[in-house]
């Protein structure tokens, strides 16, 4: 085993993307790629036909280890509107609670001759050994591993600032709630950093901060009113009900009070400063409903460009991954 | 292996950390046990070994290796983990008491004979302190110690009552038996996998922090300095223990620790990438930690340098960093790696060789790590100037450590475990 640097595995030699695991580490100008070729399947959606055909003839299979209706929901749409055959598999259900293990599912399916695979895996670096150690050949996109990352929910949270705020440059960002249990977080500190933002900024209570979050590339905060002053961007981050069980919070009332996002609290931002949150969201836990339903809120706007961006990371891979050599841990 | 009658090793390097011997000499081994070291002595009839240009050193003490035993989840068996142990300079090795679990004399004669049987080097078990290891009820101690084990010890199972710890302690001190420690909170490890620390923060891993083996330590040490027990803690990985065990030795407690190779060579930084090699508890630290600790071996505060062995089938290493086993296979290279440190300048030669050897055997209480005349030869000849290509010579079941493939410095060309030939090179 190789000790390879993430963006080693995530990008042909001439450095196309070939999977998708995480934003860190990847080239400004890769992440830029991925949001202008999103941008141009925003349209798509708005069409009476909702198809190009970039995938036609490949097949993409969607691995959740762990249950989500909505991503895999948006990662099916969005591999069916580039005209890929979509295979859904729960795995949380199905082979490994045979005893069958991550290999040798993983073994079977490749020999289906699967194109993509899809992974959502409740531990951090799942995709990571899948792509290094097991089919470096089939395209590899992170659906969301353990507290690692989610990459495509990054960037899909990116196009929606890009959007918004016509850039990044001069941005100050706010990621605010459970950061510990986060791996939507440390995607988007990744991408933000790398695409420019002027500062991203980490504010929740010390038990829901890692340990030397600053190593993220972020500023930590533990007050909201010093952490959203004159920021352009607030991220809620979802707060599980199971924290209040492992000692972490007191109380979900308590939590609100002191970081859920109101209209009050929302003064502490710049005037134009817009309102995203990965859903689902919990009112009155960590949003009150004036600010998720209010003006500055573009979280339904997020769900829209999400299958854009998945269009893009997935068309992506698979072109990076037809270009690449057959090669790697057992290549075909 | 057969027993020669006589051997005559010739002109090597002799190096004895117990004694501060290091002199170019000869030494011969008559019916097994070491009889004279000198200048040119004459042997008739003695095979001879000719070690010009090469060391001699006492056969090294492995004070922590986790034993494959059927049931205990690692890979191999005693037979080739003693014989890779052997290849690596090894005649002693301390087993941690969490296969069987050893809480039966039964347990205890199983190992016995399947070592003594493979021949490649004496294993000496630690004792399960509770029974079962669940941290309960007493252990038979006093039992196991008479069927053959050095000490007592819980591996990683925890003694999470500090009651039942003291009663421990209480009855291993009755009969003088050491105890050894491995700190490591369970509360504040729960569910973790990696330090807790930069990396496992970027990487999303579940952290346990240095302070998991502190709060334990410092508990473990009130406790010794109450019932009066010998102490030996394993497996010191941060700075916050050093500091504690500083203080402990300075008060005159009867405390001694080791440290395994994997944390003095390698930090958190390590586990980039997701490598699941250097998935191992307790996790691979801050690099402040790493150099704390080497200065700790330099100054004595740990006393000795372990390998920590865990083989570990392919199998279970080949999943999602959080899934894999923790544990790294290294009675193959701690010799070369240890002899790694000092040509870098981190360790001085004695202190270095007297960490695997002298020391060791302080720790656990028993004869060995020594070149004694009058006793059974345990010895090991290197070639400190030679390659070894572990790609081609890798001995134990467990691939997993990231040196596998590796080619380090030092090869040992002959082994005598107890007047016995354990390892020989042509």
């Amino acid at each position: 085993m190789t000790l390879a640097p993430s963006s080693r595995v995530q990008l042909t030699e001439d450095g196309k993307l070939r999977h998708f695991l995480t934003t860190e580490h990847l080239p400004r100008s890769l992440l830029e790629d991925i949001l202008d070729t999103a941008a141009s399947f925003v349209d798509v959606g708005g069409r009476s036909i909702k198809k190009v055909p970039l995938l036609r003839g490949k097949t993409v299979v969607n691995l959740f280890f762990e249950s989500s209706t909505r991503t895999r929901s948006t990662f099916e749409l969005a591999a069916q509107r580039l005209s890929a055959d979509v295979l859904n598999l729960d795995i949380a259900k199905s082979a490994t609670s045979k005893g069958e293990t991550l290999l040798d599912t993983l073994r079977n399916l490749e020999a289906m001759a699967a194109d993509m695979f899809v992974v959502r895996h409740q531990d951090s670096g799942a995709p990571f050994f899948i792509a290094n150690e097991v089919t470096p050949n089939v395209a590899v996109i992170n659906a969301g591993d353990g507290r690692h990352a989610h990459p495509t929910q990054a960037m899909l949270d990116m196009y929606t600032i890009r959007h918004y705020k016509g850039g990044f440059e001069g941005l100050k960002v706010a990621i605010v709630g459970d950061i510990l249990h986060s791996r939507v977080a440390r995607s988007q500190v990744h991408a933000l950093n790398t695409l420019g933002a002027e500062e991203v900024r980490l504010i929740g209570p010390k038990t829901l901060l890692p340990v030397d979050a600053e190593a993220l590339g972020a500023t930590v905060f533990t007050d909201m009113a010093h952490g959203l002053k004159d920021v352009d961007v607030v991220i809620m981050l979802r707060l599980q009900k199971e924290r209040m069980d492992s000692a972490l919070l007191p109380s979900e009332g308590e939590f609100f009070r002191l970081y859920g996002l109101n209209n009050e609290k929302l003064q502490y931002a710049k005037e134009d400063a817009i309102v995203m949150h990965p859903g689902p969201i919990n009112r009155g836990v960590e949003i009150a409903s004036e600010v998720a339903d209010g003006p500055r809120s573009v979280i339904l706007n997020q769900v829209t460009f999400g299958i854009a961006v998945r269009m893009a990371v997935m068309s992506m891979a698979i072109s990076g991954q037809d270009s690449a050599p057959a090669g790697g841990a057992h290549g075909s | 292996m057969a027993a020669k009658a006589h051997i005559l090793i010739r002109k090597g390097r002799v190096i004895d950390p117990a004694t501060g011997r290091d002199e170019v000499a000869d030494l011969l081994i008559e019916n097994g046990r070491l009889t004279r070291i000198g200048a040119s002595l004459d042997a008739p009839g003695a095979d001879i070994i000719e070690a010009d240009g090469h060391w001699v050193l006492p056969g090294l003490v492995d004070a922590c290796v986790h034993l494959s035993l059927p049931g205990s989840g690692r890979t191999g068996d005693i037979a080739s983990e003693t014989r890779a142990a052997a290849a690596g300079g090894i005649t002693h090795m301390a087993a941690q008491p969490d296969c069987g679990p050893v809480d039966s004399t039964a347990v205890v004669r199983l190992i016995r004979e399947q070592a003594g049987q493979a021949g490649f080097a004496r294993i000496l078990p630690i004792a399960a302190m509770t029974q079962g290891l669940k941290g309960e009820q007493l252990a038979e101690m006093a039992t196991l110690a008479k069927a053959g084990c050095i000490a007592v010890g819980n591996a990683g199972g925890k003694v999470a009552d500090a009651l039942v710890l003291k009663r421990c302690l209480e009855y291993a001190a009755t009969f003088d038996m050491p105890v050894m420690f491995r700190p490591q909170d369970a509360a504040l490890s729960a569910g973790g996998c990696a330090h807790e620390g930069p990396v496992a923060t970027r990487l999303g891993l579940p952290g346990i922090p240095a302070l998991a083996e502190s709060v334990d330590l410092s508990r473990d040490l009130l406790l010794v300095e109450a019932t009066g027990v010998r102490a030996h803690f394993q497996q010191i990985s941060s700075r916050e223990s050093l500091r504690l065990l500083r203080a402990a030795k300075k008060r005159g407690l009867p405390v001694t620790a080791d440290v395994s190779i994997q944390h003095l060579l390698l930090d958190e930084s390590a586990l980039e990438g997701f490598n699941s090699h250097c998935h191992v508890i307790p996790p691979l630290r801050s690099s402040e930690d790493r150099e704390a600790l080497l200065e700790a071996v330099a100054d004595g505060t740990i006393d000795a340098i372990c390998s920590q062995h865990t083989p570990i089938g392919s199998s279970s290493k080949a999943a999602p960093f959080p899934a894999t086993k923790p544990g790294m296979a290294g009675v193959d290279t701690l010799l070369s790696l240890v002899l790694g440190l000092v040509d870098e300048g981190k360790l001085d030669l004695a202190r270095a060789l007297d960490a695997i050897t002298a020391a060791p055997a302080r720790c656990l209480g028993i004869q060995a790590g020594q070149l004694e005349t009058g006793r059974p030869a345990s010895l090991c000849v290197l070639d400190a100037a030679a390659e070894k290509d572990y790609g081609e010579n890798w001995l134990s079941a467990g691939s997993n450590s990231p040196w596998r493939r590796s080619v380090l410095k030092g090869s040992v060309k002959l082994t005598v475990c107890q007047g016995k030939v354990s390892w020989l090179t042509d």
